[in-house]
């Protein structure tokens, strides 16, 4: 039974490749120099380019792991939404609805563009992510409850950046012509929406500097 | 730093009203908000400017099911005299913002008297708290806060609260000074905040006043029943106590970890309450003052080490933290459900010690006392505790030492004819502690004669059956068994934390003429047929008050003692405090004004 | 083995219920939910043959979080009563859920009679090292040295290896899964309710709350390098001498599991009366 294992061992390889700061929140959150590395930035797709475990081998095949990709992403910006909602972080919450919504749409439009109904005719396989979970989902841990809205798109870019660096990736691995198009195609969409959420930054404040701190102790409940 | 002086007069204010007795002197502001909005610390704060500025008050906190950023409130009363229980309405409920609030609708009366107070950006406050007719205000906390680089919200609540309540700005910023942990240059901007706050606080007018006063000289402190119990708990002498987590004693064990390091004591964190209780009943067969706490779901599993204890004649003190029941019921929140368990739920015939302190206060006491009976009589005390008191914070004066003088009889070396269990006159026979020579003994739950050996005979199970009872009702437990205050025929009995509640009540309804007297027990049991005999002299009727749906302490007393008349029982269950008001008129009603 | 997403997404929402769990934002309990739900939609049974037993904790919250049948008992004894279910109730799925502090603490003696009595039942432990509902004490996976208010300065004390303890206690399955890897988890949840006998699954799920350096955890935990074995001998060898990160399936055994009546009545109470006739 090594389905399990194999998938895992992805999992861990990336995780070790990935550097992580000790900090409250994982990577998304930067200092208060963020800003300015987020400008210099803009033109270069994400530092680490992905391994790209599984090329697939038809369009079919292809779309519908994308498909996938933005589903699972929208789930998890719906479960940092309620979870946001619960903790009383309404602006936060409102933003991951937002994003799911988003998320959901271009699964939609895949959907639309493939001609499918309901689902793709493949079933993609989760395992083929070069991480533990798609290049687009936030990572569960990266979100606080205080965390404010610049917090949330900073997250929100580096799912996009990720989706950005997987397609290139993959477009340059593919060896065939439907597949490398559509992997054009989409990373060249996710550097749109790179854009967005960078315009959307503008828009924002950046967080306080004491953005996490609560002076109120923890309850106990049970 | 002066006091406040009396409000002028304004206009546009609802006609005055007479007040209810006994509520002019304290005022009751509620602090509300959700996850990072610093209620609690604000709370926390007023009460301590409060104690600085010689005040006394109450702080009890409630929030939502989140761990953290969740919606909270700080209900805080503060007044002149000493304050053990809320108010029937508050005066004042600040809101930082509404998320959620609208859940403590309960907990937060209000009445056409009172003002409502919320941040203009947050919204309109919720039609529960508004249809009460309390006049609304909105005030910019959020912006003042921002506008001050590096301040927070919560100081410009802080501010206005203390403003409203008629604090001096001087105990105010001490108390935040005092606090203070964190960059010290933010220490400015959060002082720049709180005084903003409590300028817009001043502005607003027709907000109960409390008269102004000098500071007291007595030492005050400010302490959570939980941290009162623990020290009662040392100056008791337990030095050995095992901790299993369960809400709301959790911060009692806490407290203790590393007090009890210091006065040369152990804490030992157990796998659960079986663990726990047995590890007590070990360390203090071993000679050892010992001590445990825990609340209603774990005195359950404690019970057959508390027979334990019983049987084989070991001095144990546990202290339940109750909270709603049964099962595990509601663990935030207080209820007095656990009386009929204490003083029944062991298997066998198994007279034990149960008591209950009146107020955050007399935790300190009646811990101690606690420890001494057990001690002095080698028999179990379950102290009585709850989430009310437990868990909230209060001004009191620094309680009195009291000095006990009973303690633990042990066997002396070698003594002759050691028998453990011998069947002596008051039941307390002297107990050999372990590396005592020529004493030597085994400690056994079995049946057993006066030697310790184990029997199955009818004689000697008399014989310790009548000495474990006797033991414990023979001893002289002295006035401190109750609180009976005032005179007349009709009399209010109550225990634990309902109490200041009812003698709030018994005041008001004491100003119609009603002649009426207070009965607050300490000691459960054994029961104290005699004194309560004293106690009523010359009443003709009583009337039962306590804070469970069974009606607990109404079933004992009548089943325990001779009543007078037709006894009365005022229950209800918790999550709700029991209030001053209801039981007036409860009362009045009840002794037919 | 079925790796059937599409199927999966589409039931996996099936077994979630409306209501919403109050887990701090970045919890790994959030991650594991939606890896249950993910198995119970791989392995295709109706949620209302499934019941979801608990204790009391953080973690134990779940069942009401699923659209099974839930129980939410008292703290430490979900195992006596996910075991008296499935006794009593064979034809049901029974998954029980839990924490370290609840499972291995207060637990601990059920957890090794659960193991031995190897009746078909899933346990997964959401292992964080801390009791996190009451704030903060030390569980039995913490380390020694984790300073905490009740335990100042550490509690000096061995932290419990619960999987070589299932080994030995007669456990049929023993995996270690990590909440970052919720589909990982998902198919070793899968795995685990369809083997037969007691199956048991620690799954690393960090508090970010009590513990935020568990955020390291994602850099440690990795596949264990071995594929399954069921040797129970060789899988407590390789647990006990391993990092305390490997992630996977580490035994999946042989053994049989308790024999449950099949309930078929032999005969009717009127005929043991015929023992008492002299």
């Amino acid at each position: 039974m090594n389905a399990a294992t194999t998938r895992t061992v992805r999992t861990a390889k990336k995780a070790v490749a990935r550097k992580r700061t000790s900090s409250r929140l994982a990577t998304p959150v930067e200092k208060k120099s963020a800003a300015k590395s987020a400008q210099a930035k803009r033109t270069k797709p994400a530092a680490a380019a992905p391994a790209i475990v599984h090329v697939p081998k038809t369009l079919t095949e292809f779309m519908a792991q994308a498909w996938l990709m933005e589903v699972e992403a929208a789930q998890r910006y719906n479960e940092f939404a309620d979870a946001m909602e619960m903790h009383n972080n309404r602006d936060v919450a409102t933003m991951f609805r937002t994003m799911a919504g988003y998320e959901t749409r271009h699964a939609d439009a895949i959907m639309v563009e493939m001609g499918w109904t309901e689902f793709p005719p493949v079933t993609p396989r989760s395992g083929d992510w070069p991480g533990a979970e798609g290049p687009e989902t936030a990572p569960g841990d990266a979100v606080h409850y205080l965390m404010q809205p610049w917090h949330a798109l900073t997250l929100a870019l580096a799912s996009e950046r990720r989706a950005e660096a997987f397609f290139v990736e993959l477009a340059r691995a593919a060896n065939v012509d439907s597949v490398r198009r559509a992997a054009q195609e989409l990373a060249a969409e996710e550097r749109e929406h790179v854009e967005l959420v960078l315009k959307w930054m503008k828009k924002v404040p950046p967080p306080d500097s004491d953005w996490e701190n609560d002076p109120d102790p923890p309850r106990d409940m049970d | 730093m002066e006091p406040r002086t009396d409000k002028p007069a304004r206009t546009g204010a609802p006609p005055s009203r007479r007040r209810e007795a006994g509520a002019a002197h304290s005022i009751s502001i509620a602090l509300a908000g959700s996850g990072g909005s610093g209620v609690m610390t604000a709370g926390t704060l007023l009460i301590a400017a409060a104690a600085k500025a010689g005040w006394y008050g109450l702080m009890v906190r409630t929030s939502g099911p989140q761990i953290r950023g969740g919606e909270a409130a700080a209900l805080v009363r503060l007044g002149r005299h000493p304050v053990d229980t809320l108010d029937d309405a508050f005066d004042v409920l600040l809101a930082i913002d509404w998320q959620n609030v609208n859940r403590f609708v309960d907990e937060i009366p209000l009445t056409d008297r009172s003002v409502v107070i919320g941040d203009a950006d947050e919204g309109a406050a919720p039609e529960v708290f508004t249809r009460s007719g309390a006049r609304q205000i909105a005030l910019p906390f959020k912006k003042t806060a921002k506008d001050i680089k590096g301040s927070w919200t919560n100081m410009v609540a802080l501010g206005v609260a203390g403003a409203l309540a008629g604090l001096p700005m001087g105990a105010l910023e001490t108390a935040l000074r005092e606090s203070w942990k964190r960059d010290a240059a933010l220490l400015d901007a959060n002082l720049e905040a709180l005084a903003k706050g409590f300028a817009a606080g001043g502005g607003i007018v027709g907000v109960r006043s409390i008269p102004a006063g000098i500071p007291g000289r007595g030492r005050r402190w400010v302490i959570s029943g939980n941290e009162a119990a623990g020290l009662g708990a040392i100056r008791g002498g337990i030095r050995f106590v095992a901790a299993y987590p369960i809400t709301p004693a959790t911060e009692l064990l806490e407290w203790m970890a590393p007090a009890l390091a210091r006065v040369g004591g152990t804490l030992l964190q157990a796998e659960d309450e079986l663990a726990s209780v047995n590890m007590i009943i070990g360390a203090s067969y071993g000679g050892v003052p010992s001590l445990t706490a825990t609340a209603g779901p774990g005195l359950a599993l404690m019970t057959e080490g508390i027979g334990l204890a019983v049987g084989a004649e070991i001095p144990i003190v546990v202290v339940d933290v109750m909270r709603g029941g049964p099962s595990t019921g509601i663990p935030a929140k207080s209820e007095q459900s656990d009386l009929s368990f204490a003083v029944s739920g062991l298997h066998g015939d198994a007279p034990r010690l149960v008591l209950a302190p009146t107020s955050i206060a007399d935790c300190v006491a009646t811990t101690q006392w606690a420890v001494h009976l057990a001690e002095t009589l080698q028999a179990p005390a379950i102290v009585l505790s709850d989430q009310f008191l437990g868990q909230s914070r209060a001004i009191i004066e620094r309680p009195a030492d009291i000095a006990f003088a009973g303690k633990r009889v042990t066997a002396a070396a070698n003594t002759p004819d050691y028998r453990r269990y011998a069947d002596t006159e008051s039941g307390v026979s002297p107990m050999a502690v372990p590396g005592t020579p020529g004493v030597v003994y085994t400690a056994d739950g079995l049946e057993h004669n006066e030697g310790g050996t184990p029997s199955s005979n009818a004689r000697d199970h008399d014989v310790q059956l009548d000495k474990r009872a006797r033991k414990l009702e023979r001893f002289d437990y002295g006035a401190m068994w109750a609180d009976v205050e005032g005179d007349g025929d009709s009399a209010v009995i109550t225990f634990g934390s309902s109490t200041a509640a009812v003698r709030e009540g018994v005041a008001r309804a004491g100003e119609t003429g009603a002649r009426l007297r207070l009965i607050a027990i300490r000691l459960l049991a054994p029961a104290q047929p005699e004194q309560l005999a004293a106690a009523l002299q010359g009443v003709a009727r009583v009337l039962v008050v306590e804070q469970n749906h069974g009606a607990q302490l109404f079933r004992y007393l009548r089943a325990m003692y001779d009543l007078p008349g037709k006894p009365a029982s005022y229950h209800r269950p918790g999550p709700l405090p029991l209030r001053p008001g209801e039981l007036a008129k409860a009362i009045l009603l009840w002794c037919g004004r | 083995m079925s790796d059937a997403i599409v199927t999966t997404l589409r039931t996996a929402a099936m077994y979630k219920s409306a209501y919403k769990p109050i887990w701090c934002p970045g919890c790994g309990d959030y991650s594991v939910l939606s890896s249950l739900t993910k198995a119970l939609a791989m392995i295709a049974v109706p949620p209302e043959m499934v019941a979801v037993v608990s204790g009391i904790g953080c973690s134990s919250r779940i069942p009401a979080y699923t659209t099974c049948y839930g129980f939410h008992g008292v703290h430490g004894r979900a195992l006596p009563a996910a075991t008296g279910l499935k006794v009593a109730r064979p034809e049901l799925t029974v998954v029980v859920t839990g924490g370290d502090g609840d499972g291995y603490s207060i637990g601990g003696n059920h957890f090794l009679h659960a193991c031995r009595r190897n009746v078909d039942l899933t346990y997964i432990v959401m292992d964080n090292h801390v009791y996190g509902m009451t704030k903060g004490q030390p569980s039995p996976t913490t380390e020694p040295d984790w300073d905490s208010k009740l335990s100042p300065g550490g509690t000096g004390v061995r932290p419990f290896n619960p999987l070589v303890i299932a080994l030995a206690s007669g456990a049929n399955f023993v995996a270690r899964a990590f909440a970052g890897d919720p589909n990982g988890t998902a198919a070793i949840i899968a795995e685990a309710i369809r083997h037969p006998g007691f199956s048991f699954v620690e799954v690393l799920s960090p508090c970010i709350t009590f513990r935020p350096e568990q955020r390291a955890w994602k850099e440690l935990a990795h596949p264990a390098p071995v594929t399954a074995t069921d040797d129970p001998a060789r899988a407590a060898h390789r647990i006990m001498t391993d990092d305390g990160f490997n992630i996977g399936v580490l035994f999946a055994g042989r053994r049989v599991p308790y024999p449950i009546p099949t309930g078929k009545a032999q005969c009717t109470p009127a005929d043991l009366e015929t023992e008492f006739a002299p």
